[in-house]
């Protein structure tokens, strides 16, 4: 262990110089996600879409399934809709596969979901989820703009369709088909070099569609808000109610506990002068 | 007299014969005199009382459900300790509660008692004859940062365990016995379940059963030589001849005691609204990426202690390796939170309060003030060039402020001689106070967009 821990920190300064510049230069600026939690309506279609598109790979071990009963559905629906057949209500969501598996499949343990949107951010998941792109030089086909060399496949690719990425010199402009575009800035011997980068639908999936070469994203954006809106939801089910009691707390203390204490204060000290 | 009073009094007396609980009522409540003049710094020793309950309190109901345990639960990749934290913050009733007030109140702790600090810096409250006082308070922040620091491992997050990491390897900087003390400190070679469980005694028990003996300490030598005020006026020298009670001192209870409890009301407000509305305070009070479990084989891009500790931080990554050892840093963070308990000695200004210091005082103070935010700032982003550079300049000022102290606080007296009595705040003083603590607030938000 102790070997293998310096090895890792040997290799990483090694990365380190190098990667730097490069992470700079295509670093991507991150979409604003739209995600509700009191949309309890947007956190079932989450829900769903979590279940069927991402719990066979990660687990989200501290999220137990009839916590679902919080969104409103039954243990019913739940079971029915939501669970493999071999799980119990009252179990945490499993990965279907054991994390040593995952590890020789994907050359990483697919990580836990139940805090994902907590470490990560909302932004950063509704971003990801949209910058999937092909790339020939992964052992999956896919890459992502904002995780580069991601050990995961494009699992929504059916619902979003095929998406490229184009690199061009100097600025360009947005046209056509493309989802996204940013620009880069090198310094290459002390002057600056600006190339464009842009994510290109090129082949429309269940939900876009390309209308007249141009890209219709807004049903896929929507489906992936909803399962971001989950994960967030996921990473503290208590969020609602620890805000709902909040207000309680802070009205409490604001107009009765402050405004009494000062009154009681004032009324002691009359007699110091 | 009724029955019903004279059976408590009879009680009272029985109690007293034999444990000497009205004496001791009387000596730190009813007729402990402290002065009449106290002003707002001054809420902040009860609120650190309040906070340390707060912290014990919820620690012991965390401690009923967290299981400090970093083996890998089957099949996944999590660990029993980062779980059993999650298991409080959802399937435990009232668990999540309880363990926000102990991660806000673990930083709201260092806010009361930095500002704490800050007060007897201001008003000289360390000089003679309170250095005890200050001694102790410095082995409690001490033991706080100690507890601060074997807590956040705890949870057994990326940062709790990178974190650790680091600062256990700061001993293995140490020549000679460095590698082996860093071994013996984390009973195995890396950060592990043997690391996670002795740290777990130690917040448990260890480090709290010390801290509960120096409040203890603290506030029985505040009590012997009495409290401090804005003046810096000792009031046992102006006695009422006849009661020999001080003529600017009134009684703790009631006085200060419902003066404290408005401050307790005001604080918790504050309190409750980082606690229902932003738990992480943007990442600070819980770092994002203490939310991915523990992983050995995986660093973490940029490596960031809690706010609390960054000035030190700062402080340490601005020291350079030389001599083919990297143990400089370490002596310069130790020392800058050393030399704070220096103070009493190195301050030679024959006024206590900062209203009667002159001009000299007053400007250390304040570039001093700047340093310690402005290293806070740095130490909690990652380094780059400029930013070394500028806390190497912060940390010549923050270890200048000590050391050039009893040169610079040698005769350094203002044009208001010291008054025999305690006098009032005004409005002037006041609306000084509220400009100062928006051009400091605003200083630093900029200061942190420009670095």
């Amino acid at each position: 262990m102790k070997i293998k821990i310096a090895q890792i920190l040997a290799a990483f300064s090694l990365i380190l110089p190098v990667a730097l510049p490069v992470q700079a230069s295509t670093e991507v600026a991150l979409d604003r996600s739209p995600n509700d939690v009191r949309d309890v309506e947007s956190l079932q279609r989450g829900a769903q879409l979590f279940a069927n598109y991402c719990l066979s790979c990660h687990g989200a071990t501290a999220m137990r399934y009839n916590r679902l009963q919080d969104l409103g559905l039954s243990e019913e629906q739940i079971r029915n809709n939501l669970m493999f057949a071999s799980e119990k209500i009252g179990e945490p969501m499993r990965a279907a596969m054991q994390a040593k598996e995952a590890k020789v499949w994907f050359g990483a343990t697919p990580p836990d979901l139940s805090l994902i949107a907590r470490s990560r951010g909302a932004d950063w998941l509704y971003t990801y989820f949209r910058s999937f792109y092909l790339d020939s030089s992964r052992p999956t086909g896919w890459n992502n703009t904002v995780f580069d060399k991601v050990g995961m496949p494009h699992v929504l690719w059916q619902l979003q369709g095929n998406l490229e990425l184009k690199t061009v010199e100097g600025r360009a402009e947005a046209k056509g088909a493309v989802v996204r575009s940013w620009e880069a800035v090198e310094h290459v011997d002390g002057k600056e070099k600006i190339s464009t980068h842009q994510l290109v639908l090129t082949k429309a999936g269940e939900l876009t569609r390309l209308e007249d070469g141009k890209a219709n994203t807004f049903d896929y954006d929507k489906k992936v808000a909803d399962l971001t809106n989950y994960l967030v939801w996921m990473g503290e089910p208590a969020q609602v109610t620890r805000e709902r009691i909040g207000y309680g707390v802070l009205l409490f203390l604001i107009f009765l506990l402050i405004p009494m204490t000062y009154m009681l204060k004032k009324e002691y000290w009359r007699d110091v002068h | 007299m009724s029955k019903l009073q004279a059976l408590a009094g009879n009680v009272m007396n029985w109690v007293d014969d034999r444990f000497p609980a009205t004496k001791m009522y009387k000596e730190h409540l009813s007729e402990y005199y402290a002065p009449k003049n106290f002003n707002f710094w001054y809420y902040f020793g009860s609120l650190a009382l309040l906070v340390l309950v707060i912290q014990i309190v919820t620690g012991i109901f965390l401690t009923m459900n967290y299981k400090p345990d970093g083996s890998l639960i089957p099949g996944t990749n999590v660990s029993v300790a980062f779980m059993s934290v999650e298991y409080i913050m959802r399937d435990v009733a009232g668990g999540w509660l309880i363990r926000y007030m102990h991660s806000t109140g673990a930083s709201m702790f260092f806010v009361v008692v930095y500002l704490h600090m800050f007060r007897g810096l201001v008003y000289g409250s360390y000089k003679q004859p309170r250095e005890l006082i200050w001694i102790f308070g410095m082995m409690i922040f001490l033991c706080l940062m100690a507890e601060a620091f074997l807590g956040y491992l705890l949870p057994w997050g990326q940062m709790s365990f990178w974190g650790a990491q680091v600062i256990v390897n700061l001993f293995a900087s140490i020549p000679v016995i460095g590698p082996d003390l860093s071994v013996w400190i984390r009973g195995d070679f890396v950060v592990s379940d043997a690391t996670l469980n002795r740290f777990f005694a130690l917040h448990v028990i260890a480090v709290p059963l010390v801290l509960l003996a120096l409040v203890v300490a603290h506030l029985v030598a505040l009590h012997e030589v009495g409290s401090n005020n804005p003046d810096g006026v000792e009031i046992k020298k102006n006695k009422d001849p006849k009661t020999g009670i001080p003529l600017d001192g009134i009684p703790f209870h009631p006085y200060y005691t419902v003066k404290d409890i408005f401050g307790v009301a005001v604080f918790l407000a504050i309190f409750s609204y980082v606690l229902f509305f932003v738990p992480e305070m943007g990442g600070f009070f819980l770092e994002h990426p203490n939310f991915d479990p523990a992983d050995p084989l995986k660093t973490p891009p940029h490596i960031a202690p809690v706010w609390y500790f960054t000035p030190y931080y700062a402080i340490l990554r601005a020291i350079p390796s030389f001599l083919g050892t990297q143990v400089w840093g370490v002596i310069g963070m130790g020392a800058a939170v050393m030399i704070i308990a220096l103070l009493p000695w190195l301050d030679r200004s024959p006024v206590k309060s900062i209203r009667y210091r002159g001009p000299k005082f007053k400007v250390a103070l304040v570039l001093f003030l700047i340093a310690f935010i402005c290293l806070g700032i740095l130490g909690a982003k990652p380094s780059t060039n400029l930013r070394t550079i500028l806390a190497q300049g912060f940390s010549f000022i923050y270890f200048g402020f000590f050391i050039l102290m009893p040169f610079y606080t040698k005769n350094d007296v203002g044009s208001t001689p010291v008054p025999a009595r305690t006098t009032e705040s005004n409005t002037q003083r006041q609306l000084a106070f509220l400009a100062y603590t928006a051009l400091a607030i605003v200083g630093s938000f900029v200061f942190g967009k420009l670095v």
